[in-house]
């Protein structure tokens, strides 16, 4: 079941008589899809294409003494054999090409060990051969040699004075003096306003937690995956599924010293991403293979390095304390969090931090983050990276304060709200939010009242997330008949094909289906940063409206001549050149007639924009989730989830419920199942989808949606970035839920039976 | 004039205990040519590594974003996403 609230829309193109956006068309992609043709990452073949793999290391923390591969070399069937000798040793540079500055050196190195391992699973070494098999009896032939050195997986121990350090160059950022000692803490953050003793010395009441969460994986289905060729020209293609072909291309031209111009990036479909393909693993090793021997090399991870080797987000701790008046107001908030980052550093303690009390008004609160390495993998962004994390922390806090107060948690909530022209607790100041009125649309939503019944529970969580624009280019090209294709540089990995076409359609007046919308490679349009930060629907679209909107122009000046009439008395009503002078009889002309006199009226119709689109607006969530806890055996049985976001304006309402029900999901999955476990000698223990349990259908309710649509002003249609704000709240909403079901504030995830039953056993 | 405000540690490392400031700039180029006469590195640390958000509105990478004498902007760091 969907909702969709609206407040009247200030959008520029939204006159409230759209014909296309805000409908559910059948996705474009889907037939090939659910058939089985569609291309993904592992799917390609080429003529003479060798198997690559690569020997990981199955230290947690060691110095690589010596790597022998002369007994690989030598087996039949092996052509190439790289180590981190094959690749340029880079300087220390931060770059920006992902989703955010990523700094060389420890991305190449992460790519490839160099002198050290930092994690189970990183790469020493890797080969292509003819077969697979003989790729992995290669594998067995290399020899490292290893000093084993002590590790660290755990954050807080990391952060310890004797901890093992991970990198001895690497010193504290962010603190008044700069540290004498080197340390695992790379980056302290802090964030504050007002007076924090003075807000917790007014306050009538406070609570107070500690909160764990677990490292966690993104869970795509399709494991990493690429093929490449270098060519005896020096010109290299890849073909990979990622969230960005552009990304791929400078990543492999950066580690590779090799020049962008030379590489062409294609983009398989991709199988998932959720942040966690923004980055580059196989495509620089296939790429170094590829050159070493001349065959095309194809490259797949096993589920097993998908788990050990790509980056989950982080395990974290989060401290929260809140003062507030008997009356509800939260005065006073100290928050600290300490995220993991995996080898390198780089966790999302920043947006974390930015995040946490984004959604209160609070006079006076601190905000410190730590940003901590440790000997497992280098995290990778997922779904609103570090948001999600610092909610679970403070949405528990505020859940015990409400129960505390004796305050219905939404009226609490309600009345600590931010709105506009407030500023942000990072900040700036909020304009054009739906906060409000996404909270009264749970608060009003018969799931709130419903009735609960024995061992249930019932629980709420807010969250936030910016939302971000950026660099995209697109083209709209209109074929002889009329119809269209709509080009841009964004893999799919939500439906953007669908809302690229149907805003497209819009403003050329054009059915939806006569627009073909096309995701195009490196080499054929103009740059597009990645998909990502929810920004495709929201910056890529612009590009398509406006792009749109440069043919809409252009066929006026053609109409006119053909009309013998000047431009401005032509106009563009839904699909057709119409004159304005009705005196002078001329008939309309549609988009198929004015493309049929394309060849008369100035050549091909076509448009192309690239803009760094501006102005995202943020986006809120509001969860409500009913639980069930078996008392004897400590399960959880989520019953019934319902949740609201403010999405600025559907482009296409079923693809945004299917983002906001994903988020749910893999919310679901991270607050009860999620966790990286590791032995005492720093190994994963359960690197495979049978002991990593992701929720599966039977785990989970239908999850309805509220869409509550406050436009942003800033985009042609009013749209919002709608798919990371979903994960945020989850965590918290669900372990509230758990609250209210065993009377016990749990405050360790994954929220799993052992640790329930000892909870209740706990009297 | 613009006012702009710092509110990470990171850009605390160039202006010490100061968080606000006036600038004389009719758009970012301008005061980020400023800050950076003022703090001699800052103009880099803005660029490569804040976002910054004006009357509310973040921008990144908009060095040509106009700002009014009335302006409100914010230095914030940069954001991704997943």
């Amino acid at each position: 079941m969907s909702d969709v609230l609206e407040r009247p829309a200030a959008a520029p193109l939204d006159d409230g008589h759209l014909k296309v956006v805000g409908t559910r068309p059948v996705r474009p992609d889907g037939a090939e899809k659910v058939t089985g043709k569609a291309m993904y990452g592992a799917d390609l073949a080429m003529p003479g294409q060798l198997i690559g793999k690569i020997k990981r290391s199955p230290h947690p923390h060691a110095r690589i003494v010596s790597v022998d591969t002369r007994r690989a070399r030598a087996l039949p069937g092996v052509k190439a054999v790289v180590t981190a000798a094959d690749f340029p040793d880079l300087a220390s540079e931060e770059y920006e090409a992902g989703e955010s500055a990523s700094n060389l050196r420890d991305l190449a190195l992460n790519v490839m060990a160099r002198h050290k391992v930092l994690y189970d699973g990183h790469a020493v070494a890797a080969v292509a051969a003819t077969s697979a098999a003989i790729a992995d009896e290669a594998l067995e032939l290399i020899t490292v040699d290893y000093e084993i050195l002590p590790h660290v997986t755990d954050v807080e121990a990391a952060m310890a004075a004797d901890a093992p350090v991970l990198h001895a160059h690497m010193f504290t950022e962010g603190l008044d003096e700069k540290p004498a000692t080197a340390s695992n803490i790379a980056r302290r953050n802090a964030l504050s306003r007002g007076d924090l003793a003075a807000g917790f010395a007014d306050a009538d009441v406070t609570v107070e937690g500690r909160y764990e969460t677990a490292a966690v994986h993104q869970g795509y289905i399709e494991p990493h995956a690429c093929v490449a060729s270098y060519g005896a020209d020096g010109q290299c293609q890849v073909w990979s599924s990622s969230q960005g072909q552009f990304m791929i291309r400078t990543y492999c031209a950066k580690i590779l010293d090799l020049d962008s111009s030379s590489i062409r990036v294609t983009p398989a479909e991709i199988g998932g991403g959720f942040g966690g393909k923004t980055t580059v693993y196989l495509e620089p090793v296939a790429l170094a293979l590829s050159r070493q021997c001349g065959h095309p090399v194809k490259m797949v991870m096993t589920r097993d390095e998908v788990f050990r080797a790509t980056g989950p987000t982080s395990g974290a701790v989060i401290e929260v304390k809140l003062g507030a008046r008997a009356d509800g107001t939260i005065i006073a908030a100290d928050v600290v969090l300490k995220y993991q980052a995996g080898a390198f550093p780089g966790s999302p303690v920043g947006a974390g931090s930015m995040t946490a009390l984004a959604c209160y008004d609070i006079p006076n609160f601190s905000i410190v983050g730590y940003d901590v390495v440790t000997n497992t993998p280098k995290v990778a962004a997922y779904r609103a990276p570090g948001a999600p994390i610092s909610a679970f922390g403070v949405e528990s806090a505020v859940d015990d304060l409400a129960l505390k107060l004796g305050l219905d948690p939404i009226a609490l909530r309600e009345k600590n709200a931010v709105r506009d022209g407030m500023k942000a607790a990072y900040g700036p100041t909020f304009r054009n939010i739906g906060y409000v009125e996404t909270l009264q649309a749970i608060r009003d939503h018969p799931h709130y009242s419903a009735p609960l019944g024995p061992n249930q529970g019932r629980g709420v969580a807010v969250g936030f997330w910016f939302n971000v624009g950026g660099e995209s280019t697109a083209a709209v090209n209109l074929n002889e008949d009329g119809s269209a294709v709509v080009i841009s540089g964004n893999p799919d990995i939500g439906g953007s094909r669908a809302s690229m076409a149907m805003m497209a359609a819009e403003v050329l007046g054009l059915p939806v289906e006569k627009v073909r919308p096309i995701v195009a490679d490196t080499a054929s349009i103009g740059f597009s940063m990645l998909t990502g930060g929810s920004r495709t629907t929201f910056a890529t679209g612009m590009a398509v409206t406006q792009a749109a909107q440069k043919i809409v122009e252009d066929l006026k000046r053609r109409a006119a001549l053909l009309m013998d009439v000047s431009i401005d008395q032509v106009d563009f009503v839904n699909g057709a050149a119409v004159c304005l002078d009705a005196a002078k009889g001329k008939a309309d002309l549609t988009v198929a007639d004015l493309a049929a006199k394309a060849a008369q009226t100035g050549g091909p119709i076509g448009a192309q924009v690239s803009l760094n689109a501006q102005g995202a607006g943020p986006g809120f969530g509001v969860h409500v989730c009913d639980v069930e806890v078996d008392p004897e055996t400590g399960h959880v049985t989520v019953l019934r989830y319902t949740a609201a976001q403010d999405v600025g304006k559907a482009i296409h309402p079923a693809y945004v419920e299917g983002q906001v029900q994903g988020g749910v999901a893999q919310g679901v999955g991270w607050a009860l199942n999620e966790e990286y476990i590791f032995d005492r000698a720093g190994r994963m223990e359960n690197p495979g989808f049978l002991d990593y349990r992701v929720p599966v259908a039977s785990d989970l309710p239908m999850i309805d949606t509220v869409l509550v649509e406050v436009a942003n002003p800033r985009h042609p249609f009013g749209a919002k970035g709608v798919g990371e704000v979903p994960i945020v709240p989850p965590l918290a909403a669900i372990a509230n839920a758990v609250r209210g079901a065993i009377g016990k504030r749990m405050t360790s995830l994954p929220l799993s039976p052992p640790k329930i039953r000892a909870a209740i056993d706990a009297g | 004039m613009p006012r702009v405000i710092v509110a990470c540690a990171s850009c605390r490392a160039f202006t010490g205990e100061v968080v606000e400031f006036t600038v004389d700039a009719a758009n970012v180029r301008e005061m980020v040519r400023a800050l950076d006469r003022r703090y001699p590195g800052f103009g880099d640390h803005i660029e490569k590594r804040m976002a910054i958000a004006i009357d509310g509105e973040i921008h990144q990478d908009a060095l040509f974003a106009p700002l009014a004498p009335a302006s409100e902007v914010y230095l914030i760091p940069r954001i991704g996403g997943g």
